[in-house]
């Protein structure tokens, strides 16, 4: 019987196979950052170990890192504090460290990319759920507890259980307006934030090959949301030449071999998946949560659902819960939903691609009155790229706040937070409660639809524009 | 890591699907750079409820929390587990766990049991009728047992030796330094670097 992707770059990495034990599987890369590291640091310290493979171990600052005045001292102590372990942490063990201020600083799921140190078949770790990012290489790479990070830098290995696999097949055109980020939010609502739990999610089909490197990110990111291991794509030509020229990509004879290499990473023919999903991409629309988890999304062109018409008694009770969390009503049409905030950015949505959609809705136009738009690129590169692109003076032409790198408002540790009972439009990942700020609200969207809804303050798509730009006042 | 053997405690209802991590432990704590000093940080917007189950006082001292299904999704912070365990719970029953949770909690000690939801909810109903019925989770049997219930688990037989002997996972690895340093010898030079050592 054949293998699956998944299945092949799992057999490439086994260091040791024992019945009845999980496999020790070797770690191509591994990404270290300053909220879950800390503690594993203090591990091997304790312990009188060292860091195996700092030739295979990256770190940087992102998730604390202030967006405003990164010149001046941290004014958060107690950020300051877990940036300056960091700091101590990688001088003292070895560790390339990109910090804040420094030219590859950034999100760690946006650095490891750009600088071509994502490759097809390797085993990408970080202690970091979102991880499932880098999966869009056909890299094998999935989130690990700090006590896996400390496991792998003393190591650099990991004891795994096996997974299984879970096709999702997607056919056809995407329609005009419709983002991988819609993509992936239909996806999650259509097998739930546990239908992934225990798979490897391998996308294929010809929508996904279509998709540009960044768009497989987008999707590959938010695996984890369905409760997936990890989440995969073949390589393929744009996978290679997204790769070629990279600062770690292989070259000469290296780039040859491990090119013939990952022209190997498909799954075979006869491979035999546990589960397969299949999609149309030509149902595809603009699509939002309205909800609590990410499984909670609809079509932008849907109304708030009703509690009673879900037929799962705890599903009844979260939408219950989730409306009142939300300040939503049920039978409320999406499109009517006003927001304060609208957030560009994240390992989801925060790449030179992202910017370019959602400046490419706002050009010309202007965000609405009493709505404060957030632009965070995800890396300190994709800033200076969208700084010569003029993408910066498009938003802030707009009346949106151009802002340094990090995670930002995607998960609020750093000043950028939502107020209680403030409503956001948000290109990241998650719509738990408090996620971008105590009683803050979310609503995930891709960068078009955040854009849109910035310029009429309510949820909107750029088909919403054409019309309402010229009939309506702008701010109205 | 602390070994689990058997714990027998009161159990605490929490009738919620979809706990996620950020609830479990909302992002600011995770600035400290220890393992411990999260007990206060444990479901803190939800605890802001005076009706919240960890509020009420038939519920308090509880060591055995039984949640509704996909406990511990999104964040792979494993903050949310030594918050769990710092607050003083040494199990958490449900019908299904995120796979990043479930991973960190048995590295840590804190007994993660599936169980169908059909006895979960046997379990709400008995803790809720008499908050001071006490469960008793037993590694050793894979056995949950109470009053009028009786429900064997499952755990991987290597993960559940590991718990019950309180093993060190980089201990055990590190005996598999032969088979590492052979692997080492010979991944392909075209494998990326972060650095030239």
């Amino acid at each position: 019987m054949g293998r699956t992707l998944a299945e092949k770059v799992w057999d490439d990495h086994v260091v040791r196979h024992a019945e009845g034990e999980p496999d020790l599987l070797f770690i191509d890369l591994h990404l270290l950052h300053e909220v879950t590291s800390p503690q594993a640091f203090d591990g091997l310290r304790k312990a009188g170990r060292t860091v195996r493979r700092t030739d295979l171990t990256l770190a940087t600052e992102d998730h604390n890192t202030p967006t405003l005045d990164i010149d001046k001292p941290i004014a958060d102590p107690v950020s300051r504090v877990q940036l300056e372990t960091l700091r101590k942490n990688c001088a003292e063990f070895g560790v390339r460290l990109h910090p804040l201020g420094d030219v590859e600083q950034g999100v760690v799921h946006v650095v490891g990319p750009q600088l071509g140190l994502t490759q097809p078949g390797t085993t990408v770790v970080c202690g970091d759920s979102h991880t499932s990012t880098h999966g869009a290489f056909g890299a094998l790479a999935f989130g690990i507890g700090t006590s896996q990070v400390e496991h792998v830098l003393a190591t650099q290995t990991l004891p795994l259980a096996p997974f299984r696999t879970m096709a999702i097949t997607v056919e056809g055109e995407l329609p005009d307006g419709v983002t991988a980020k819609d993509l992936i939010l239909a996806i999650i609502a259509k097998i739930g934030t546990g239908g992934g739990q225990g798979y490897v999610i391998e996308y294929r089909g010809s929508a996904i090959e279509k998709l540009s490197m960044e768009a497989r990110m987008t999707v590959c990111n938010m695996s984890i949301e369905a409760g997936a291991r990890a989440g995969m794509i073949a390589p393929d030509e744009t996978t290679f030449a997204y790769l070629e020229g990279r600062p770690h990509a292989p070259q000469g004879a290296d780039w040859d071999a491990a090119v013939a290499y990952w022209r190997t990473l498909r799954s075979d023919d006869d491979a035999v998946f546990d589960r397969e999903v299949v999609i149309d991409a030509a149902e595809l629309a603009p699509f939002v949560t309205w909800g609590t988890n990410p499984g909670q999304g609809l079509p932008l062109s849907e109304s708030v659902p009703d509690p009673a018409s879900f037929e799962d008694a705890s599903e009844q009770l979260a939408a219950e819960k989730a409306l009142e969390y939300m300040g939503l009503t049920a039978g409320q049409p999406l499109r009517d939903i006003a927001v304060d905030t609208v957030f560009v950015g994240s390992c989801t949505n925060g790449r030179i691609e992202d910017l370019r959609s959602a400046a490419s809705v706002l050009s010309g136009r202007s965000v609405a009155d009493g709505v404060r738009m957030l632009v965070v690129p995800g890396s300190v590169r994709v800033a200076l790229q969208a700084v010569e692109e003029g993408l910066d003076k498009v938003f802030t032409a707009a009346g949106a706040e151009w802002r340094h790198a990090g995670c930002s408002m995607c998960l609020g540790m750093n000043p950028d937070q939502l107020a209680p009972g403030e409503r956001s439009a948000s290109t990241s990942n998650r719509n738990f409660e408090g996620r971008q700020g105590k009683g803050g609200r979310t609503h995930l969207v891709s960068p078009q639809v955040a854009a849109a809804t910035a310029v009429l303050g309510h949820l909107a798509s750029p088909a919403d524009l054409s019309d309402a730009a010229v009939s309506t006042p702008v701010g109205a | 890591m602390e070994a689990f053997t058997k714990h027998t405690g009161r159990a605490v209802p929490l009738r919620r699907g979809n706990v996620d991590t950020d609830q479990i432990i909302p992002a600011h704590w995770l600035k400290k750079v220890t393992r411990d000093g999260f007990e206060d940080g444990l479901f803190e917007a939800w605890r802001k409820d005076p009706e919240f189950v960890l509020n009420k006082a038939e519920h308090k001292g509880g060591t055995v929390l039984v949640a509704g299904p996909d406990f511990g999704t999104g964040s792979s912070r494993e903050h949310a587990v030594w918050a769990l365990q710092n607050y003083g719970f040494k199990a958490v029953i449900s019908s299904r766990f995120a796979d990043i949770f479930r991973g960190n909690s048995l590295k840590n000690g804190l007994l993660t049991v599936v169980l169908p939801q059909e006895t979960v909810d046997r379990l709400w109903k008995l803790v809720e009728a008499d908050p001071t019925a006490e469960v008793t989770v037993d590694l050793v049997d894979r056995q949950v047992r109470a009053e009028g219930i009786t429900a064997d688990f499952e755990l991987d037989e290597n993960a559940r030796w590991r718990l019950l002997e309180g093993l060190d996972d980089i201990s055990l690895t590190l005996r598999e330094e032969d088979a590492i340093a052979a692997y080492e010898a010979r991944r392909p030079s075209f494998k990326p670097r972060t650095v030239e050592v």
